[in-house]
């Protein structure tokens, strides 16, 4: 069996993407996916949530962020500019005080940051903020 | 490889039954998104702490999913509603298998 030039490229290309390209394309969700995953497109609310986050980031390698939304069963923080949108999700147990997140997130750019709580009632609220970065945190 | 995992965790050393408090964890580690490149150009693979739960005498207070966008170090701060004596039982998940653990008591007067 002999293979043209062309051919042979074309197979090395296909080899070549699914060593590299397929795995990172698997594990990035994009910000509509990941709400997508959580609230499966129901309406969200915007009062009953409170997202802390800073105007101006120094440096977005740390950027503190904190969420309440008395109540909630989870609460999912998207950063809708990183090349994975979904940060992190806090569930709470029946021993949790109130319903608070406080982190420190990796924020590539100038974005916005999103916060969804989950109630019990399967209801969600959701509260976005933009966050401008002086220095990006994802290397690259 | 994660190296020198160290958990710290700071909780009230006492409270009044009923009474909300607030826990603050930190855990040492690189937490490498696996979106960065090496000297080598290389995408250097991911390495991160993917969950992390609190447990306040078999109850569970906490329990987080964690995706790469969570910085270096991953801090994380809660509140937790203590009705007797007990413990706070804390454990981190690492993406290579490894699991931290760590405790802390608090006396209810």
């Amino acid at each position: 069996m002999t293979q043209t030039r062309r051919q042979f490229v074309g197979s090395g290309l296909a080899v070549l993407a699914a060593f590299a390209g397929l795995p990172h394309l698997a594990n990035a969700a994009t910000l509509d996916e990941a709400i997508q995953a959580f609230t499966a497109g129901a309406d969200m609310g915007s009062d009953g949530i409170t997202l802390i986050a800073p105007e101006i980031a120094e440096n977005g390698n740390t950027v503190p962020i904190e969420v309440t939304a008395p109540g909630a069963a989870a609460i999912m923080i998207l950063a809708a500019g990183n090349p994975q949108a979904d940060v992190c999700t806090f569930n709470y147990g029946p021993a949790a005080g109130s319903q608070l997140a406080s982190t420190r997130i990796r924020l590539a750019g100038e974005q916005e940051v999103v916060a969804i709580a989950r109630m019990p009632d399967g209801s969600f609220k959701q509260a976005r903020q933009n966050v401008r970065v002086t220095i990006g945190g994802c290397g690259g | 490889m994660a190296e020198n995992v160290t958990p710290r965790v700071r909780v009230p050393r006492d409270a009044t039954a009923g009474e909300s408090v607030s826990v603050r964890t930190l855990i040492s580690h690189p937490m490498e998104s696996g979106q960065r490149r090496g000297s080598d150009g290389n995408v250097i693979p991911r390495s991160i702490i993917n969950r992390f739960t609190c447990e306040f005498n078999g109850a569970l207070v906490v329990d987080v999913e964690i995706h790469p966008g969570v910085s270096t170090n991953p801090y994380f701060q809660f509140d937790a509603v203590v009705n007797e004596t007990g413990t706070f039982q804390f454990t981190w998940y690492d993406d290579d298998g490894s699991v931290y653990t760590d405790t802390a008591d608090i006396t209810v007067a």
